[in-house]
């Protein structure tokens, strides 16, 4: 009875760190003078209002989703992937090089195509952090995140010179962006929303991520790797190179995240000189969603769902009570802290099991669904 | 194009990667790893800002800028080391809430126009040195020079103090300290509230002295993640971070001043305005960063010195070694 109330008391866990959040989100919003019912009113109608609003909400979370099932893979292994917003930049360019270049193939080869490509630049870009990690021992945390300064960089080139849009090129005054994928490579749309078949590819592949990390070798050695890396060696594993490929295959998801974006969004890529400016930012949302999905991908899909609905909410919400949408970055932030914070409950009874087991002399059970601690090796 | 000015402003830039990077430094050194740096600096630059805009007194905007981002610090102190959670996760939770809170609460503040400013000053003899004089001591902020006593005395308090014994002490072996009276949790609240502090001063220094205004996110533009690097490179001693911090000010001054001229010692100026290379030269602090993580983690095992051995742990009392 009482490990149901305990297994009952965890899964309410994340939805008590996110009222938590919004609790404190509300004393922010009353000191910014606007009435918290009020705002988090606009917020709820402007995420589940209407068809149309909840479908916003599900191609807000696609992006989310992806990144989070690389966060989910990478975490796992203990290795921080903070790269998605590069990973996704790189993903799209080379993916929708390809939906540009070859305008002869049928769609659903473009499409794959592009898919695999925009797996392959992302893994490229969260690949090189896995060499320097595990080769060079640099710090894969501000790796990745330089990774992404440098994407940003790449994608203004990219957008400005070689990849930009014919009709634009003439033109004084050009605008950063490439031309328009053609109709037959644009991923399919429940119309009149703009919900796309990326949203049920995402859950198709969480499905896969799941059975990768819990069902294969590969996935094992990632996870051992992950919680103590001296005893894997000890088995032979080969610690260095499922280092390398706990980020690639992390990168390789956002990439695909970014894919998705321009095949299945916009059909094609725009700058305004910013990484959030075409990720919207997912590349980190995405570790939020992770995280609060306790580095689950099944359990990563409701969550991704609920930060795409905080930031489809927070549009109306800036437009309806004036509330810069910015406050849902510091409610992400405020989630993370309540989710984390809460980790404490869940360590003190695992400590009290097994000093209980430790009495009764019956080895106690793991816990599968407990993450290797981050150790840091700066 | 005079080098002489731009290792001047070099200097004035790598300031603020020296405040982020000593308050790092401190924090670190007594055991706590804070990725929020970005985060703090972004709360410093706004409130340093906007204070100075209300009250008209750069001086109050300084001091409420190392206020509220010592403030925020604490909430990434509570979460690791009461709460004992990931100091990684934590981190990157107060990157995202400062980076929230400081968007939110800047809002607008970029069309707040300009503000009176902290005063820049030349030292009268010591800006007579040739070549020296005028990049360290003519006409820089008054900022520019707190930088140059905190290298010493950080060096000096960590290196010669009881007080900086005690906090290497926290950072390498916290329950040995435990066991000496060093009360272990107060000092590491304590040191990541002076590292909170010094970014909330870093973002000060940019919003008021080198690059007056409010940008949003790009008021830091990663610096606070260059400096989360640079502690490493420095091996967690202020004298090198110093040196790491103004060669990436220079760097980052280059950048942006090798574009203008129309001619480079005498050649044409490949990178005059042109409209591509401007992205790759953007690319390079990044860039050079990763490649002095690579120099720093060499080295830092080669000479087998490292991050303080109890970087990253929670210290909970009666719990294994360390």
């Amino acid at each position: 009875m009482r490990s149901r109330l305990n297994s009952l008391f965890d899964a309410l866990l994340p939805v008590i760190a996110t009222l938590a959040a919004l609790g404190v989100g509300a004393v922010m919003l009353l000191v910014l003078g606007a009435n918290p019912l009020e705002a988090y009113g606009a917020l709820w109608v402007g995420a589940f209002g209407s068809t149309n609003a909840f479908a916003e909400t599900l191609v807000k979370a696609t992006p989310l989703l992806l990144v989070a099932l690389g966060i989910c893979i990478s975490f796992r292994g203990d290795v921080i992937n903070i790269g998605g917003e590069g990973q996704m930049i790189v993903g799209a360019i080379l993916a929708t090089s390809v939906g540009l270049t070859f305008t002869g193939l049928p769609g659903w080869l473009v499409i794959a195509m592009a898919m695999l490509a925009g797996f392959i630049g992302g893994g490229i870009w969260g690949g090189i952090p896995g060499v320097l990690k595990a080769y060079f021992n640099v710090n894969e945390i501000l790796s990745t995140v330089m990774m992404n300064a440098i994407a940003v960089q790449f994608m203004n080139f990219m957008l400005r010179g070689p990849m930009i849009d014919p009709s634009q090129a003439e033109l004084a005054s050009k605008i950063p962006q490439t031309a328009r994928l053609l109709e037959p490579f644009r991923l399919l749309r429940w119309a009149p929303t703009r919900l796309h078949l990326g949203a049920l590819i995402a859950v198709v592949l969480a499905i896969l991520v799941y059975i990768l990390l819990w069902r294969t070798t590969l996935g094992y050695r990632i996870r051992a790797v992950g919680q103590n890396p001296n005893a894997s060696r000890y088995a032979g594993i080969d610690v260095k190179r499922h280092v390398v490929l706990a980020l690639l295959l992390s990168g390789a998801f956002a990439g695909l995240a970014g894919m998705i974006q321009v095949y299945g969004v916009n059909y094609r890529m725009i700058t305004d000189g910013s990484a959030s400016g075409f990720t919207g930012s997912a590349g980190f949302n995405g570790i939020v969603a992770a995280l609060f999905g306790q580095l689950h991908p099944i359990w990563s899909i409701p969550a991704s769902v609920l930060f795409g609905a905080l930031l489809v909410g927070a549009n109306s919400m800036q437009r309806m009570v004036q509330i810069p949408s910015a406050l849902v970055t510091a409610l992400n932030g405020l989630v993370v802290v309540f989710v984390v914070s809460s980790e404490i409950w869940r360590r003190r009874r695992q400590r009290r099991r097994l000093a209980a087991a430790k009495e009764e002399d019956v080895p106690p059970k793991p816990d599968p669904d407990t993450p290797g601690k981050t150790k840091v090796r700066a | 194009m005079d080098f002489i000015i731009i290792l001047q402003a070099g200097v004035a830039t790598g300031t603020v990667l020296l405040f982020a990077t000593i308050g790092e430094i401190f924090s670190e050194r007594a055991g706590v790893l804070n990725l929020g740096v970005e985060g703090m600096m972004l709360i410093g630059a706004m409130s340093a800002f906007s204070t100075t805009i209300a009250t008209g007194n750069p001086w109050l905007g300084l001091l409420v800028a190392m206020f509220a981002a010592g403030l925020i610090s604490q909430v990434h102190a509570f979460i690791t080391i009461t709460l004992h959670a990931d100091q990684v996760v934590s981190g990157l939770a107060l990157t995202f809430l400062g980076t929230g809170i400081s968007l939110v609460l800047g809002e607008g503040l970029s069309k707040a126009g300009t503000v009176s400013l902290l005063p820049n000053l030349s030292i009268p003899l010591l800006s007579q040195i040739p070549l020296l004089g005028p990049i360290f001591f003519a006409r820089q902020s008054i900022l520019v020079y707190i930088g140059y006593l905190m290298i010493p005395l950080a060096w000096y308090y960590i290196n010669r103090t009881r007080p900086g014994l005690h906090l290497r002490a926290v950072g390498e072996y916290p329950s040995a300290a435990d066991a000496l009276g060093i009360n272990v949790f107060r000092m590491r609240y304590f040191y990541v509230f002076v590292g909170g502090m010094l970014a909330g001063l870093a973002g000060a220094t940019i919003s008021l002295a080198v690059a007056p205004g409010w940008f949003s996110e790009l008021t830091t533009a990663g610096q606070g993640w260059i400096a989360i690097g640079l502690v490493i490179f420095a091996q967690w001693d202020p004298v090198r971070a110093a040196v790491g911090s103004y060669a990436f000010g220079a760097l980052r001054r280059l950048i942006l001043d090798i574009q203008g001229p129309l001619t480079l010692l005498g050649f044409d100026n490949p990178f005059y305005y042109n409209p591509y290379w401007g992205f790759f030269l953007q690319m390079l602090p990044y860039a050079f960063t990763v490649i002095v993580l690579v120099i720093g983690s060499r080295e830092a095992i080669r000479k087998r010195l490292g991050a303080p051995a109890a970087l990253g742990n929670p210290y909970i009392r009666g719990e294994r070694g360390l």
